[in-house]
């Protein structure tokens, strides 16, 4: 179990990528430090789960480097929970490392209180709500020895009200489990309310076209003013504001 | 109870059109026995002992064949889902004996066989083993990538990856192929028996034909169609399994 400490570190050098002359990413540099979460957002179609596949090695870069130092793992939109498994065997997935099974099951009641679901431990993913499967997601990537977290717009299914709930989970759960985070998403909100450090994808092919820095501690409020500024110059940098 | 009422009201108004049209003589007695003649003849078989021991006989020939086949065509399946050019050769080749019916190898299975069980085993693996490849097949190429992607992640991979993850996600679907292919064999079954085999439910409707004894006939007919059922029922009871019920409910 890995609670103070986080060692997962990502580098991206030069990286660009395209299928069939038609390019997607171009030349990226991001460097993440462990423990840093990181928010990737973009308009939609801008290559940046192509980025992620990147950081996943589930595509390999047409040219330069992508080193990842740590256990990778990946939330997805939706549907990532196997549906033959209940709810502790789906969250025992991520424990699968771990050798000693009196730890397993500590650590498998641990993340079940964590989430919320302990009730729910013999229950399978059809019978939960949306935002229940999430958070059975989370449980399961955090669970054991991972250390690098990719998140490919992991709220996005949800509705508004959940996903701001959801935000509110998993800065909690990373209190409790640091980990390493790249998060992608197009919601400027979901990210200025998370991030460390937002970076601004353009449209195809992608670049970055912005960083900040965002150095209020969390949990943060879609209404505090340290995130309503960084709103207001990520919709800026998109020509999203409108000026009266 | 609320529920078997209307299926037991529509037994109830079958037995009296098939009553009635006896009464009224569309056909002649011989070729249409009543429902009294066929109680009789139910006695009868039974007391016989040939009815329990032509069941018997034609179970046991469909369970031997079809369970060689489901042992050869799931894991055969399993493997070809994942293997796109392996699967591409093999398609239109498996796509052809599907579409060809067993009853077409009858003259091989009795040439090469004889007359025995050997010949119904023969022609129910026939029937069964290229419809269930096909559909273990398909069900493996359409798994969302997804799953393999997650099973990479935490690290699944080769027998594990098969047990753990390819298998369980195709056995909502292995279930429905089963009780669709064992109801082939349990059709196939009637034919095989009644050119390859001296005995079995198949045999008995032949033999009742060539004696003009019809109402035999139906007796055997109604405990094909009842054993059908029955088993079909049974097979029906794994869509219920915990950790399949996923695949039914969405």
């Amino acid at each position: 179990m890995k609670d103070s400490r986080t060692t997962g570190s990502l580098l991206l050098e030069k990286v660009a990528h395209g299928y069939n002359g038609l390019q997607v990413v171009h030349e990226v540099n991001l460097a993440v430090q462990p423990g840093e979460l990181v928010v990737l957002v973009g308009p939609s179609g801008c290559g940046k789960t192509t980025l992620l596949n990147l950081l996943s090695g589930f595509l390999t870069p047409v040219s330069g480097t992508v080193r990842t130092e740590g256990l990778v793992r990946t939330v997805y939109q939706q549907d990532g929970l196997f549906p033959w498994l209940t709810v502790g065997e789906n969250i025992g997935m991520g424990l699968r490392g771990v050798k000693d099974k009196g730890r397993q099951e500590r650590e498998l009641r641990e993340l079940l209180e964590l989430i919320h679901l302990g009730q729910f431990r013999d229950h399978y993913p059809h019978q939960l709500s949306g935002g229940m499967r999430q958070r059975v997601e989370l449980a399961r990537v955090v669970a054991g020895d991972s250390d690098i977290l990719l998140m490919d717009e992991p709220f996005s299914a949800l509705d508004y009200q959940t996903r701001i709930r959801m935000r509110q989970e998993l800065v909690q759960l990373l209190e409790k489990r640091p980990r390493t985070v790249v998060f992608v998403t197009h919601d400027i909100e979901e990210a200025v309310v998370l991030a460390d450090r937002v970076l601004v994808l353009s449209q195809r092919p992608t670049r970055i076209v912005r960083e900040l820095v965002i150095q209020a501690p969390r949990p943060r409020n879609p209404t505090d003013d340290v995130v309503v500024g960084a709103t207001r110059v990520i919709l800026e940098e998109l020509g999203l504001q409108v000026h009266r | 109870m609320k529920k078997v009422i209307p299926g037991l009201l529509v037994f109830i108004v079958a037995l009296f059109i098939w009553w009635l049209a006896c009464r009224t003589g569309v056909f002649p007695a011989y070729a249409l026995p009543s429902p009294g003649q066929v109680l009789l003849s139910f006695k009868e078989e039974f007391k016989a002992g040939r009815l329990v021991n032509d069941v018997v006989a034609s179970l046991w020939r469909v369970f031997v064949g079809y369970y060689v086949a489901a042992l050869l065509a799931i894991p055969l399946g399993l493997w070809l889902g994942r293997q796109p050019r392996v699967r591409n050769a093999l398609l239109p080749m498996l796509n052809f004996f599907r579409f060809l019916s067993p009853l077409a190898w009858i003259p091989f299975a009795i040439l090469w066989f004889h007359i025995g069980d050997k010949p119904a085993f023969f022609l129910i693996f026939m029937s069964t083993f290229f419809p269930l490849v096909l559909t273990v097949m398909a069900a493996v190429a359409t798994i969302p990538s997804i799953y393999f992607r997650v099973a990479h992640d935490y690290k699944y991979t080769g027998w594990e990856l098969l047990t753990k993850v390819t298998f369980p996600a195709v056995l909502p679907q292995l279930i429905t192929g089963l009780r669709v292919t064992y109801g082939i064999a349990w059709v196939v079954i009637v034919a095989a028996e009644m050119v390859g085999c001296q005995d079995g439910l198949g045999y008995g409707i032949w033999e009742a034909r060539n004696g003009l004894r019809l109402d035999s006939a139906v007796c055997y007919m109604i405990v094909i169609g009842l054993i059908g059922m029955g088993i079909d029922r049974i097979l029906y009871q794994f869509t219920k399994l915990s950790n399949v019920r996923w695949g039914y409910e969405r």
